[in-house]
């Protein structure tokens, strides 16, 4: 029970909410478990577990969701640094403009959460981009498509996840730049896709994603081992 | 005082009091009611704060208002692209009409989807206001007069009010803290909202306006007409943190503008609307 020890004295540290609602969370996943005995080896082991896991801890709460989202920013960054260090044959001047623009956007977000974080912040991830012709523009875009669809369903499934209002506005501001990135790539993929059928529902509402299902996809191009055990689930 | 000995006493009038208090899980049905059973004020302070959070900040009261706020900006884009795209020889055939069609249907989907959300939470939907959308206030005279006579003039209302959906959605998040499935909603549609802003950008682009898909200082290319819907975009610091050239990486200016785009209140938003409504 040391670890549960310890979250408990670094909420409270934190602020008081979040120490009240860590208890809490806590006591009811014990109802479901069935409070006793084997309820509480059930936790401890979880928490056992999710310490011991190697790779680059994203943390819990409200700090574990901006790492996470730190963790797509460095993978996006990466990418558009690639893309305009040498850009695929046959850029023209606006679309070189546009892509420039899209990493400036990209390493500001980066950035902005390092020392947003702070102490906090995960190290710098490694990148695996050997799947991606970056010679090729249908590579290329095909690429920031899935990352720009993909960045905008992960910041529209992570603000449930947020209880600051502060950071959950902050993620605001991001998410509608992503989607505009979005529809820019797509657009330049297909004139008219975006935002078509593929990431719009017959609602009107474009997708969210959970972390998990997020880290899985962002998984193949980021070759650093991440432990998002300790990430809100819901 | 054992925080927890309380809660044992509340869950006895009710049940769901932990689902309350983690505002991850709670479902919003689980909330209407709820005040019937305990009298919160008689909570020692610290207590009454936390249920505050859970409860009050989160009532059915704002979670309307936000929604019927929304329905009312829905409203007014859905009956703008429909009228539009009705409109003989305003848009030209092809890749424009298709486009203005999609977002169209997305703006009816939003009411439809608004109406429908309201409705479930027991309350009765707003009803559409009477639009002028040449922002004369009923005089049909004003700015964008020639609005569905001129294909710039469209497009240029179009992007403010894109633009400016965006900044409301965004305005209003925090606001719908701890409603899980209703703030991932909202959410859902602003980044809607905000692929439509880039594609009506990228066609202001192609008819020579001098914008990108996104908001450059506030900068509208547009006019003093719209201003208000950009003002404040120019934000280069978040929460303290200077975003141009941040930590020595070449972060121009426009560019620390353009990475973050800036809400605006519910007031704010309703003086930027209310030429366009009689």
């Amino acid at each position: 029970m040391t670890n549960l020890t310890q979250g408990d004295e670094q909420g409270l540290l934190k602020d008081q909410n979040n120490f009240l609602s860590t208890k809490v969370h806590r006591r009811s996943f014990l109802q479901y478990a069935g409070a006793g005995a084997a309820g509480i080896a059930l936790v401890a082991a979880g928490c056992k577990k999710d310490k011991m896991t190697e790779g680059v801890y994203l943390g819990a709460g409200d700090v574990g969701i901006l790492n996470y989202a730190y963790a797509l920013e460095q993978l996006e960054a990466a990418f558009y640094l690639q893309v305009a260090t040498s850009f695929y044959s046959g850029a023209t001047d606006a679309e070189k403009s546009l892509l420039s623009d899209i990493r400036d956007h990209e390493v500001a977000h980066r950035e902005f959460f390092k020392n947003a974080l702070g102490v906090n912040a995960i190290t710098n991830l490694e990148v695996d981009f050997s799947s991606i012709d970056f010679s090729s523009r249908a590579s290329v875009l095909a690429t920031a498509k899935a990352f720009e669809d993909l960045g905008v369903s992960a910041y529209n499934g992570a603000g449930a996840l947020i209880k600051d209002a502060g950071y959950l506005a902050l993620a605001g501001k991001i998410v509608s730049v992503e989607a505009r990135h979005a529809a820019l790539i797509r657009d330049l993929i297909s004139n008219g896709t975006f935002a078509n059928s593929e990431v719009i529902d017959s609602n009107g509402l474009d997708k969210s994603r959970m972390p998990m299902e997020v880290l899985s996809i962002a998984g193949t191009y980021i070759k650093t081992k991440i432990n998002a055990g300790d990430l809100p689930t819901s | 005082m054992n925080i927890l000995n309380i809660l044992d006493e509340i869950e006895k009038v009710d049940g769901e009091v932990y689902e309350r208090l983690n505002p991850r899980r709670k479902a919003m049905g689980e909330f209407f009611g709820f005040g019937k059973k305990v009298a919160i004020a008689s909570l020692p302070f610290a207590l009454g704060s936390m249920f505050k959070k859970a409860y009050s900040q989160t009532s059915t009261t704002d979670v309307e208002g936000v929604l019927q706020f929304a329905l009312t900006l829905e409203y007014l884009e859905a009956e703008f692209y429909t009228r539009a795209v009705a409109a003989a020889g305003l848009i030209p055939a092809g890749a424009a009409t298709g486009a203005i069609t999609t977002i169209r249907d997305h703006e009816n989907q939003h009411v439809a989807f608004l109406k429908t959300t309201i409705s479930s939470l027991g309350k009765t939907p707003v009803s559409k206001p009477t639009f002028d959308f040449s922002a004369g206030n009923g005089s049909m005279v004003g700015p964008f007069a020639d609005v569905f006579l001129n294909y710039d003039t469209f497009l240029a209302v179009a992007q403010t009010f894109e633009d400016t959906g965006v900044r409301a959605y965004k305005g209003q998040a925090p606001a719908l803290l701890g409603t899980g499935g209703v703030l991932t909603a909202a959410l859902n549609i602003h980044s809607v909202e905000a692929r439509h802003a880039s594609h009506i950008r990228q066609m202001r682009k192609a008819r020579g306006a001098n914008v990108k898909p996104w908001i450059t200082g506030k900068e509208s290319g547009i006019g003093a007409a719209v201003q208000a819907s950009y003002d404040g975009e120019e934000l280069d610091t978040q929460a303290n943190i200077k975003i141009t050239n941040i930590n020595g990486q070449n972060i121009s200016v426009s560019a620390a503008t353009e990475a973050f785009d800036e809400p605006l209140t519910k007031a704010q938003i309703l003086a930027i609307v209310d030429p366009f409504i009689v």
